[in-house]
């Protein structure tokens, strides 16, 4: 390192906490994303007008119960997690127009395999077979997005048109898989993982799950806290530590006590042989574990890895990217490969939900999940775009989804307003960031 | 000044480079020397970050040998380059607008941790370090470089440059965008760097920077070198001579 004699040495960084109003300053203070808040608020408002329209107007408030939240989060896994890899595409300024046919092929793929391969080469029920389709399912789902990954990167096709072709194709390709008939029931392992009868994994589990949780956020503040007494980066005040935590705690303990209070239907119940009055939790759904999994480990590798770095780079500057050392063909090819690989997981839910591979299966998921990814603030001007928003984004999109349902809106209807919704929540985005900028 | 004596620290030799069928350099030699600073001239579009770019990695020569203290080299990619010490200011800065100062400054050189996780705290750390002794008023260390002055945006552009031991340092209009005060800083550094034994292309357009900063000037119009002149043996009118006509001083070789 050089030694330049401009000298002064560096100013001890204090923590300022600017004036205002005391809202401000909390939230200067505790650092939190002001528009993190402005989609829970978003999407509280959602659920509160659906529940109090159907209250009102149908009698029945049916949103806010534990019942349709549970179903609710099985409901968003599969788009969630498609979400997650379309933060990285857009982000690089690309778009991936062809998950839905991917869901549609790799679905059919793993159904094929699960019902009329491996039972006969492994048996009817062998334990492993859930294990193989999924990791084939995965396997074949990054192998196509790889390789549009190389037509887009090394073969300079834009990404709109290879993906607008892989739309047509894979979803021709899932109908001659199988002559367009759909395969059923799928085996029963795996179709626990679509969070159907015995899919989810009960109160004592949910605590677990909940306690391991809080005790991951409690790590992660003490930890950041000591990284930046290390470097003696500014430190946000004891309160504010302490209220992230609980307000963090607070949730995650109160997500577990929503999904233990929806009890097993009495059909379940009887299957297993008890009482019909029996308070049996649900519990957290293996979807949602899943998508949650794969969220932790998609922010993990967006904040945390040098590949994650590499995408907000791309996006922000190609050209310097370029110039810096990056091989952004390699990366853009790396990343339609996760993309697929995620599409290859949304594939194994959606199918295992269904207990069936349809050629249908997917149709118009593309969609969602762009809208899903958008919604929840990634810029289609690419650079900027977070895990955490496309999930949220993903939810959002779900809850006006089954919202108008339950409160019995017809097809067209939803059609208009999630299209509306989709437009005005990118306008609102435009001015949140023009006035932060 | 002449300091022209030993292997030197980098030699382009005969490099040629055409985009479709225009030649942008043709047949182009040019040397550096440790502690030494070249300034690169001419108009706009004679091919002068072209030549540079071939050195940086950014392009790829078509022909043409480049020798870093006398061995032959191949410079494929920017990667390449940064192996061999080379930093590269770009005209336009080259920055992730999206990402922080020390995102941008450890860009493609992160620091990581044991578990192989980029090491932000510590990249912030090493940044307000550097940041301390290039531009002491620097503060905005958390916020995306789209939201910087132009200045503090080149000064991030520099400490990249500066940080990582470079030994050669090619500077495109370094001072392009900035004031009175931050050009002085700015020359004030290529002064320092060059004390310690960095050799420097600079290309420039104000013939008084040259003038100042520079040992020797390379001039190039239309793709060939004009002609090298050591800056302290002629006038600023010579080299303008050179620049607008194309004519060869005397001194010159």
């Amino acid at each position: 390192m050089t030694k330049t004699p401009l000298t002064a040495p560096p100013a001890t960084p204090t923590h300022t906490v600017a004036g205002g109003n005391p809202i401000k300053r909390f939230l200067a203070a505790t650092e939190i994303d002001t528009r993190l808040l402005g989609m829970l608020a978003a999407l509280m408002l959602i659920w509160g007008g659906f529940h109090i329209y159907g209250a009102v107007v149908n009698g029945n408030g049916a949103f806010l119960t534990p019942r349709n939240l549970w179903n609710l989060s099985v409901q968003t896994s599969s788009i969630g997690i498609m979400a997650t890899g379309m933060v990285l595409v857009i982000i690089t300024r690309n778009i991936d127009l062809s998950v839905g046919s991917l869901i549609g092929v790799t679905g059919m793929a793993m159904g094929i395999l699960q019902v009329d391969v491996l039972p006969q080469i492994l048996g009817l029920g062998h334990w492993s077979i859930w294990i193989i389709t999924c990791a084939v399912g995965i396997v074949l789902g990054s192998l196509i997005g790889a390789f549009h990954g190389w037509l887009i990167a090394y073969r300079g096709i834009p990404s709109f048109i290879v993906t607008l072709g892989g739309l047509m194709v894979w979803r021709g390709m899932a109908f001659i898989a199988n002559g367009g008939k759909t395969i059923s029931p799928v085996d029963s392992t795996f179709a626990l993982l679509g969070g159907g009868p015995g899919g989810n994994i009960g109160a004592t589990g949910s605590w677990i799950v909940g306690i391991l949780a809080c005790v991951g956020v409690v790590w992660l503040l003490i930890n950041g806290r000591k990284q930046r007494v290390k470097h003696e980066f500014p430190l946000r005040p004891m309160w504010a530590e302490m209220t992230l935590g609980a307000i963090g705690c607070g949730a995650i303990l109160g997500a577990v006590m929503l999904m233990n209070a929806y009890p097993l239907p009495r059909g379940i119940l009887r299957q297993m042989n008890l009482p019909d009055d029996t308070f049996v939790s649900h519990g957290f759904a293996i979807p949602v574990l899943i998508m949650l999994t794969v969220g932790i480990l998609m922010t993990i590798l967006m904040t945390r890895t040098r590949f994650g770095r590499y995408v907000f780079a791309i996006g922000g500057n190609p050209e310097a990217a370029a110039l810096a050392g990056i091989n952004t063909r390699w990366m853009t090819m790396k990343i339609f490969a996760l993309m697929g690989a995620l599409t290859g997981i949304a594939a194994v839910i959606a199918s295992a939900r269904l207990n069936s591979a349809t050629n249908a299966l997917g149709t118009l998921d593309e969609l969602y999940v762009i809208a899903a990814a958008v919604i929840g603030g990634t810029s289609l001007a690419g650079g900027v775009g977070t895990i955490y928003g496309a999930i949220l984004g993903a939810l959002v999109m779900q809850s006006l989804q089954s919202g108008m349902v339950l409160i019995g809106f017809d097809a067209a209807i939803q059609r208009i307003v999630v299209g509306v919704v989709l437009v005005l929540a990118v306008y609102l985005d435009n001015l949140y960031r023009a006035r932060t900028k | 000044m002449t300091v022209t004596k030993g292997t030197p620290l980098v030699e382009m030799r005969d490099i040629s480079i055409s985009f479709g069928g225009i030649k942008a350099v043709d047949h182009v030699s040019i040397d550096l020397h440790p502690g030494e600073v070249v300034g690169l001239l001419g108009h706009n579009g004679a091919g002068k970050s072209t030549l540079i770019k071939c050195l940086s990695g950014a392009y790829q020569k078509d022909a043409g040998e480049i020798y870093i203290n006398g061995e032959r080299v191949d410079i494929h990619n920017p990667r390449d380059a940064r192996h061999y010490n080379i930093e590269t200011i770009y005209q336009t800065l080259a920055l992730a607008d999206n990402l922080d100062a020390a995102s941008n400054l450890f860009l493609g050189r992160e620091l990581v941790t044991a578990a192989g996780f980029v090491d932000d705290a510590q990249m912030e750390a090493e940044t307000r370090k550097i940041m301390a002794r290039l531009n002491p008023n620097f503060r905005k260390f958390n916020v995306p470089v789209s939201a910087l002055s132009g200045g503090q945006r080149q000064s991030v552009a520099i400490a990249r440059a500066v940080y990582f031991n470079a030994k050669i340092l090619i500077m495109d209009e370094p001072t392009a965008a900035l004031g009175p005060q931050e050009t002085q800083m700015v020359a004030e550094l290529i002064q320092e760097l060059k004390r310690q034994g960095l050799g420097i292309f600079l290309i420039e357009h104000d013939i008084h920077a040259v003038m100042d900063l520079c040992d020797r000037a390379v001039v190039m119009k239309n793709g060939q070198r004009v002609g090298t002149v050591n800056v302290g043996d002629v006038s600023d009118d010579d080299i303008l001579g050179m620049i607008i006509m194309g004519k060869k001083p005397a001194k010159a070789y």
